[in-house]
């Protein structure tokens, strides 16, 4: 990957860089409408450094209001085998934590759409965690998502994300107590990010109260936005969260669609979410 | 009897641990994916409560001693003395446990802890297949579902350990993601839990992992060393100069160090493996050459390049071949408290061959490093008077891959 331009900007390095959208501004925009945030998952990288570039822009255009951009990691434990192999091609080709950056700084030179870095503890703390949070910024990322470090798992490093001036992302699952979801969203900003396990095959009206059910029960203890993400494939499954809660992440149905037929396979994919999402319902 | 509580004044940072303390230093900790915390949360209070009842220590305590076999011996190994040239050297039979390694003290621990908490399915990595064999086992007894993760790789490596594995009734499912060895085996483990983390008990094993894994593994281990320490002083009268072990995890040599950690005149020697030399970068000498990462949920020494990603490990025995190490151990490690050597894979070989022929026993690959180290440049270690080294396992499970290595023609390993 282009490791010649480095993390630090070569030409005015004490300006502050442009800034994207807020996360809040972005829930805020939609929530106006009536409508829900949809948050696609691309991964540095995958198929190729350019083509994931490409796929930001084409994933804003297509209504996207947040983009989760994925930093690949060796040893990605939380991901099903989809973005696993997605995770190790971009590995493959030389997509780095820098790489990713470098991605992410040639988006926001083009646009203001809010970006969460999505990766593991261990490339970030390798690369130095305030470093990396500087960096993050400085490329123009909004938030940022360690998988593996839960809340209360590391008191210095969460507050070295949040000094660093990004939203902490964190993860609620169904078998988050309700005493910790108080917990989790105490030192988390930007939205919450639930990943409900609850299968969307087969009675949806069952799912969607239970959904519904599982996000009011987060909203009682929590005041940011609830995205709920777990393998959102159809536009139907997309409406149902969007009527339960304030985001719909897509992730391992978009790197797939890009596997079949790349950024446009990618791109249409995401609009039949969005006009599921924003469709009138009966 | 689960810990050895003894009371020691003398303060030794592992002396005033907690058993619910995450860290060692500043290494462990449990950086897991947040579906696991509730889990993590009820194996501790599981642990926490069964470690202090008489009864779960009474079970366990008689389950080691009439199912496992234990105490196993303290054998003085007088050929293999006059080979190193120095004072007494004790094998710790570990390979005399049901299962033929240490593997078995710990899994039947937590499964022991697995019935406690009502989960009725099980799970479990493995490199070598010995954890595999010895988690398989222990459900058979307890009549508990059995789903183990294998590298690919390593079910090549080590046919009659699957087999072994799907005898006891055990689904063996190799994992052809990343290196296709224990590092992606433990991913595989630990997605499965995160799927179906109510109903499943992982049975991590080694002292790797999430706390409380570290602790409560070398807890079930501490067995092996509570006992050669009081066989040692019972033969000898002294303590041992030095105790030896593999590590890969390290949950042998935990399990082998931990009643000696507090005894300062014992040298405590862990030995990992250098593959084709550390120089080769084809090793798996996490605490030799890593620097400090998270892997599987705890921060510790880890093999890594320039960009945090975990770096494949090699060894020719399975059972080491792993990137990273107990959190224990880097913070026993940075102590100055355990030190640390590494062997190839060719002076593995030479030590496994040499056992047989010294002492009647064919010893496990991966307890070979242990042994080739005090053939080869830990011989001075022997100087200074008794050594114990953990014999952590037999060898039956190495001979066919031994025989490959070697260019040797045996009939095919059944499969």
């Amino acid at each position: 990957m282009s490791e010649s331009s480095s993390v630090t900007p070569s030409s005015s390095p004490t300006r502050a860089p442009e800034r994207g959208k807020s996360i809040a501004d972005a829930f805020r925009a939609r929530s106006a409408e009536g409508r829900a945030a949809l948050i696609p998952y691309v991964c540095a990288g995958y198929p190729t450094r350019d083509v994931s570039l490409e796929m930001l822009h084409a994933a804003a255009e297509a209504g996207a209001d947040i983009l989760e951009l994925g930093i690949p990691f060796s040893d990605p434990l939380a991901d099903g085998p989809t973005i696993q192999r997605a995770t190790f091609k971009a590995l493959e080709q030389g997509m780095s934590v820098r790489g990713a950056l470098d991605i992410l700084r040639e988006f926001r030179s083009r646009r203001d759409t809010p970006v969460v870095l999505f990766t593991y503890l261990n490339p970030a703390l390798h690369f130095g965690l305030d470093a990396f949070v500087a960096a993050a910024r400085e490329a123009g990322a909004q938030g940022v998502l360690l998988t593996d470090l839960p809340a209360g798992a590391d008191r210095s490093l969460e507050d070295s994300v949040r000094s660093g001036g990004l939203d902490l992302i964190r993860l609620l699952a169904p078998t988050t107590s309700p005493d910790r979801v108080a917990e989790v969203a105490r030192g988390a900003s930007g939205f919450l990010y639930y990943i409900s396990r609850t299968g969307v095959t087969g009675a949806q009206a069952e799912v969607r109260e239970d959904l519904a059910r599982e996000v009011r029960a987060i909203r009682e203890r929590a005041a940011l936005p609830v995205a709920v993400g777990f393998g959102i494939s159809t536009p139907e499954q997309a409406a149902l969260v969007a009527d339960a809660a304030d985001g719909v992440v897509v992730g391992s149905a978009l790197v797939e669609a890009m596997g079949r037929g790349g950024v446009e396979e990618g791109q249409r994919f995401l609009r039949s979410l969005r006009e599921g999402m924003d469709a009138p319902r009966e | 009897m689960v810990e050895d509580e003894r009371e020691s004044p003398d303060t030794g940072a592992v002396a005033a641990e907690s058993p619910s303390d995450p860290r060692f230093g500043r290494f462990g900790g449990r950086y897991v994916p947040e579906t696991l915390i509730a889990a993590l949360d009820e194996l501790d209070e599981a642990y926490r409560v069964g470690r202090a009842d008489p009864e779960f220590r009474a079970e366990l305590e008689a389950l080691l001693e009439d199912y496992v076999g234990r105490p196993t011996p303290l054998f003085r190994a007088r050929r293999l003395e006059a080979e190193v040239g120095g004072g007494p050297i004790y094998l710790k039979r570990e390979d005399l446990n049901h299962t033929g390694a240490h593997k078995i003290n710990n899994t039947i621990g937590q499964t022991l802890l697995a019935r406690r908490m009502g989960k009725r399915r099980i799970i479990a990595e493995t490199g070598a297949g010995q954890h595999g064999v010895a988690t398989a086992t222990a459900c058979a007894l307890f009549d508990l579902e059995c789903v183990v993760y294998m590298g690919a790789e390593d079910v090549d490596r080590q046919a009659l350990n699957v087999f072994r594995m799907e005898l006891l009734g055990a689904k063996v499912i190799p994992v052809e993601s990343g290196t296709r060895t224990l590092k992606d085996a433990t991913n595989e483990a630990i997605r499965d839990w995160v799927t179906n983390v109510e109903s499943t008990h992982y049975i991590i094993g080694s002292v790797v992992g999430p706390a409380p894994f570290p602790r409560m593994v070398r807890d079930f281990q501490s067995v092996i060393g509570r006992e050669a320490r009081e066989q040692i002083l019972r033969i000898e009268g002294r303590l041992p100069a030095a105790v030896l072990a593999c590590v890969g995890g390290g949950s042998n040599a935990m399990g082998a160090f931990h009643a000696f950690v507090e005894d300062d005149g014992v040298r405590l020697v862990g030995v990992e493996a250098a593959g084709e030399g550390l120089d080769s970068g084809r090793h798996s000498a996490s605490l030799s050459a890593g620097t400090p990462g998270v892997l599987h949920g705890s921060l510790s020494y880890l093999l890594q390049d320039e960009d945090g990603q975990v770096a494949p490990a090699h060894s020719v025995s399975a059972g080491l071949d792993y990137p990273g190490v107990g959190p224990e151990l880097s913070f026993l490690r940075d102590e100055g408290r355990v030190v640390y050597a590494a062997v190839t894979d060719e002076e593995a070989l030479a030590a496994f061959h040499r056992l047989a022929e010294l002492e009647g026993i064919i010893p496990a690959l991966e307890t070979a490093h242990a042994l080739a180290h005090l053939l080869g440049e830990g011989r001075s270690e022997a100087q200074e008077g008794p050594v114990i080294v953990c014999l952590s396992g037999r060898g039956d499970k190495d001979v066919a891959h031994v025989a490959r290595v070697e260019g040797r023609g045996l009939p095919e390993a059944p499969a």
